[in-house]
């Protein structure tokens, strides 16, 4: 039993149906992509109403964004070259160019990695005044945390109303103030925080409110951000897996059906481009706006 | 979609030249976020011209990549409605997030 | 012969050999009947297991009347729910806890709608109907389609596994708000319970909507693309039968309305797992303690992308409920359904219009009047579409050579339940009306009288309907008319009252059924026992249901052809019952679906293939 119109089109739409198929998933995965641009646009505008909390910008590597748009965009124009190949019947330059663009997206996932790995080892510990002591190499003991601190930092961009008794407005402006003033408080000065003989910092947990690294739940902004290219990247190895699979087994079809191969991985380079169409977005939003 | 081979070949020295446009608008993307555009205050203006820019590229890419330009009505009016529902609920989310009542304490 | 039960009865049939002119070999036992791609077995798979879960989520509903009816009171058989769901559900003496009646509230709620009404109405009739009555061999995407199912299947499992982890199945209601899904089933809102930090209810709820919002847009992306592709020749638009349309159209709204939701649930998954606070604000104190999270989030943005798909999916819940109505009048009225181009214009006004009144679930959020008046409007707006779909069904039956047969029976009941459904939902529409009604036992009577007593009794007729042609046996009308008559009266005693109870004040999801606020309710609580009362008698009255759909698999009477209703539509066209690739000939419509009692005809239907 042969399904009609899996290769050929149908003469009254002009289309075979993989294509209508992954044309109806990609406008689902608009919407899907839609529902978390709008939650980084009700979270943005929501920072503004919680005391102390400014959206952070320009916090992210943008050279390695950079980097990865140009990554991106380029496996995007490899992908359609091979898709090109193979309707010219150059099988070779077919496994050239769809070669190219897994190399590509194997880089991107890579450079992707250090950059969440730049995060997840970056600290912030939350006290309870409202201030904000970032750092790295944070270790936790029963009652205190030691953290090697960032230079000239000690600006309190603390997220308002966490005092311990409730106070929550009066510990808002508190952390708001320090957020303006611009001059770098030395962190040894704070109640809880002493300087070590190393240069590091100890901090009683009983001045500590909360503490994590620049992770999901440091703040929304990081929420939104690793969520947003956290399902991009899923989808970057989902559209990888598949490619590969065209890649390693496609030649099986090749002999059989050229024209069925050359759909399948026409079907799969529109996938791909429409990652790459996410990533255009969420290039300016995250990285540099 | 029949394409010969004379077409095709035509087509890849246009990905190749829509490739190069790509790269040079996302130059641009990076360097006018570092120039501040519109009111003094707010982000408001960088956000626009970010956002422009980033739908050209976009654009590039779905109408020519994505064999977008000169493809069936049917795919056309999926993908209308598509937006027209995406702009709905980032709209109405945005009106309703402004438009709402003060609190009373 | 394939049976409907080939499914769940594997030791019953020899399998059929209508395919072996295709030169292909014969499958095995599994690929035949459990992992198949042809839309009929999975139809049938959809259909038994959404029947399940129908069944559970009805029980539980039972159950949790039990404690409206009688606060405090053990329940009966309490030492075996203790034993089956656990202390923290049955108190030691016996009556239903505080989390037990929320968790049975909100599962019941998630069942319904999404294990049991959308799989059946969607998965089930759609399946199995859709590509026959277009002319198709099979959905475009057969293994797709596959995948729906079992991706379906494992999402359910999921949900039902919740309820026997520690601390119970999910509890914050099927809307699963924040903040308190947020925290629901965690050590900080009950350090006692030992709740495991993954698989507990509420976290296994969300996994289990992945997998089951992924079984719908696959659905979705299969049928919108077989509808459009597979017609047979000569299956123009205008000749496809109504059921088709609203699936269409119903596949649509699926397609584009649940992927926000999955941003939502995706989102809450973090809250839970990962400790972000997408929706958890500032300054959260549970239990008398500051939560340690960094907050910034907006329980009102889940709220936006829960209802962006909620609304949608409660005309996912009723379109293919009218699809079937159409098919079933027009068959039993002897005439084309009225209105036929008015219908289809009017199911895609509707699509259109659903994706923007979400908002009026939200009216009690604090919102401005600019926003409220917009979501007022279009609300009020999407009522016209809908009237006009109920009235031409309802207008379709005037002058008709009406039949009453059990089919019948249920399409014409549904009317004016549907309208009741409908037409107390107005008020609802309205902001200064809902400030009283919202959140009272009006709205919970106004939903239930439309998938109640409105959907399920459309898909009853579909069951009555379409058994024959899967079976090649009929549905006993005996056990019919002894489900039919007690279903209609006791669906009406459970709910009307509901909006008696909702105008006079009284609150739903509370545990103990309004007592409470009795200064102010009094004259409303006593509804309760004769509400729950109702409640039962209808289970029992499903039972001559359930015995006559395993019963007439063997005693019922068999079939006298390929089409013992008389229809038009294609499905009729086929064998009985259909084998894999549907017609043993290419067939080819020649004219509309409703060819009825056309003048100068030798017969009083045309079916939709024959030549002229």
């Amino acid at each position: 039993m042969e399904i009609p119109y899996t290769v050929s089109a149908r003469q009254d739409t002009g289309l075979w149906n993989a294509k209508i198929g992954i044309w109806l998933f990609l406008a689902s995965e608009v919407m899907l992509f839609g529902g978390l641009f709008s939650a980084y646009i009700f979270l943005r505008l929501g920072a503004g109403s919680v005391p102390g909390y400014v959206w952070p910008m320009h916090v992210l590597n943008v050279p390695l964004g950079f980097v990865n748009t140009l990554v991106l965009i380029g496996s995007s124009v490899t992908v359609i070259l091979s898709w090109a190949a193979l309707k010219l019947g150059e099988w070779k330059n077919f496994k050239l160019w769809m070669g190219l663009t897994l190399a590509l997206s194997l880089t991107f996932l890579v450079i992707k990695s250090f950059e969440y790995k730049a995060k997840f080892t970056h600290y912030g510990v939350f006290l309870k005044s409202g201030e904000v002591i970032t750092g790295h190499h944070l270790h936790a003991a029963d009652d205190h945390l030691t953290i090697v601190p960032d230079e000239g930092h000690g600006h309190g961009a603390a997220k308002g109303g966490h005092g311990e008794t409730g106070k929550a407005d009066a510990a808002a402006g508190h952390g708001a103030e320090k957020a303006d003033a611009g001059h770098a408080t030395d962190p040894a000065t704070l109640k809880g925080v002493s300087r070590q003989a190393d240069g590091s910092l100890r901090i009683e947990k009983s001045e500590v409110f909360r503490y994590a690294n620049h992770g999901p739940k440091y703040n929304t902004f990081y929420a939104i951000y690793f969520t947003l290219t956290g399902l991009h990247a899923l989808h970057v190895i989902g559209g990888a897996l598949v490619l590969g699979y065209f890649f390693f087994r496609g030649h099986v079809l090749y002999q059989k059906a050229p024209e069925h191969l050359a759909n399948r991985v026409e079907v799969g380079g529109l996938f791909w481009h429409f990652v790459d169409l996410v990533w255009i977005f969420l290039f300016p939003l995250l990285y540099l706006l | 979609m029949a394409h010969s081979p004379e077409e095709i070949r035509k087509h890849v020295r246009f990905y190749i030249g829509v490739f190069g446009a790509l790269l040079v608008l996302s130059a641009i993307t990076v360097g006018v976020s570092y120039i501040h555009i519109g009111p003094p205050e707010s982000n408001t203006g960088n956000i626009a011209v970010g956002l422009l820019i980033a739908t050209v590229k976009a654009g590039l890419v779905a109408a020519f990549f994505m064999h977008l330009a000169g493809e069936k009505p049917l795919i056309y009016r999926v993908l209308l409605f598509t937006v027209i529902f995406v702009i709905g609920l980032f709209g109405l989310c945005i009106f309703a997030f402004h438009d709402d009542i003060p609190a009373l304490f | 012969m394939h049976t409907s039960s080939a499914a769940a009865h594997p030791e019953a049939h020899p399998p059929d050999h209508g395919h072996d002119d295709h030169g292909h070999h014969e499958l095995g036992f599994w690929r035949k009947y459990v992992f198949s791609t042809d839309h009929k077995v999975i139809g049938i798979q959809y259909g038994l297991t959404a029947l399940v879960f129908l069944l559970f989520g009805f029980v539980l509903m039972m159950l949790m009347r039990w404690q409206l009816a009688y606060p405090g009171k053990p329940l009966p058989s309490s030492e075996l729910l203790r034993a089956i769901f656990g202390g923290s559900m049955v108190a030691p003496e016996g009556h239903m806890t505080p989390d037990m009646y929320n968790a049975f509230g909100a599962m019941h709620g998630t069942i319904m709608v999404f294990l049991a009404i959308v799989p059946l109405a969607f998965g089930a009739f759609g399946n199995y109907v859709v590509p026959l009555q277009i002319g198709a061999p099979d959905m475009a995407f057969p293994r797709l389609n596959m995948v729906s199912y079992w991706s379906y299947l494992v999402g359910g499992l999921i949900m039902l596994g919740s309820f026997f982890v520690p601390g119970g199945a999910a509890k914050a209601g099927w809307t699963s708000y924040s903040p308190l899904a947020g925290i629901s089933d965690t050590a900080l809102s009950n350090p006692n319970i030992g709740f495991h930090p993954v698989f507990n209810g509420q976290t296994l709820w969300l996994i289990g909507m992945v997998f089951l919002i992924s079984s719908s847009l696959l659905g979705s992306v299969n049928f919108i693309t077989t509808i459009i592709q597979l017609r047979a020749p000569g299956m123009t638009w205008m000749r496809l039968p109504f059921f088709c349309w609203a699936q269409l159209v119903t596949a649509f709204l699926l397609l584009l309305a649940f992927p926000p939701l999955e941003a939502a649930a995706v989102m809450q998954l973090m809250d839970r797992l990962a400790g972000t606070s997408f929706f958890m604000p500032t300054g959260l104190v549970v239990n008398g303690a500051q939560v340690a999270i960094s907050g910034g989030g907006s329980p009102l943005l889940y709220q936006h992308l829960f209802w962006f798909l909620g609304h949608p999916e409660v005309y996912v819940l009723i379109l293919p409920g009218l699809g079937i109505v159409a098919e079933v009048i027009a068959n039993n009225t002897r005439k084309p359904i009225w209105g036929y181009r008015t219908m289809v214009g009017a199911v895609w006004v509707l699509g259109f219009l659903s994706f923007i009144v979400w908002a009026h679930h939200m009216y009690m959020t604090g919102m401005g009047q600019g926003v409220a008046t917009f979501f007022q409007t279009t609300t009020v707006l999407i009522s016209v579409p809908s009237v006009i779909l109920v009235t031409s069904l309802l207008i379709s039956l005037w002058g008709g050579s009406i039949r009453f047969t059990l089919p019948m029976l249920w399409a014409t009941a549904f009317l004016p339940m549907f309208g009741i459904g409908g037409l107390t939902g107005l008020p609802l529409a309205f902001t200064f009306l809902d400030l009283f009604l919202h959140d009272t036992y009006y709205v919970i009577g106004h939903f239930h009288y439309v998938v109640a007593p409105g959907t399920i009794f459309a898909m009853f007729a579909g069951i009555y309907y379409w058994y024959p042609k899967v079976t090649g046996r009929k549905l006993s009308t005996c056990l019919g008319h002894l489900h039919f008559w007690p279903s209609l009266v006791l669906m009406n005693g459970i709910f009307l009252p509901m909006f008696l109870q909702g105008m006079g004040g009284m609150h739903r999801r509370w545990y103990d059924g309004g007592a409470a606020y009795e200064q102010v309710s009094e004259g409303l609580l006593h509804w309760n026992t004769f509400m729950s009362k109702s409640a039962w008698l209808l289970g029992l009255a499903q039972i001559p249901f359930l015995i006559n759909l395993f019963l007439s698999l063997k005693l019922g009477r068999r079939v006298e052809n390929d089409n013992p209703w008389d229809a038009t539509t294609l499905e009729w066209a086929t064998p009985t019952p259909p084998p894999h690739g549907n017609f043993d000939k290419p067939v080819t419509a020649h004219r509309g679906p409703y060819e009825y009692s056309v003048p100068g005809q030798p017969r009083d239907f045309i079916p939709q293939n024959q030549p002229d």
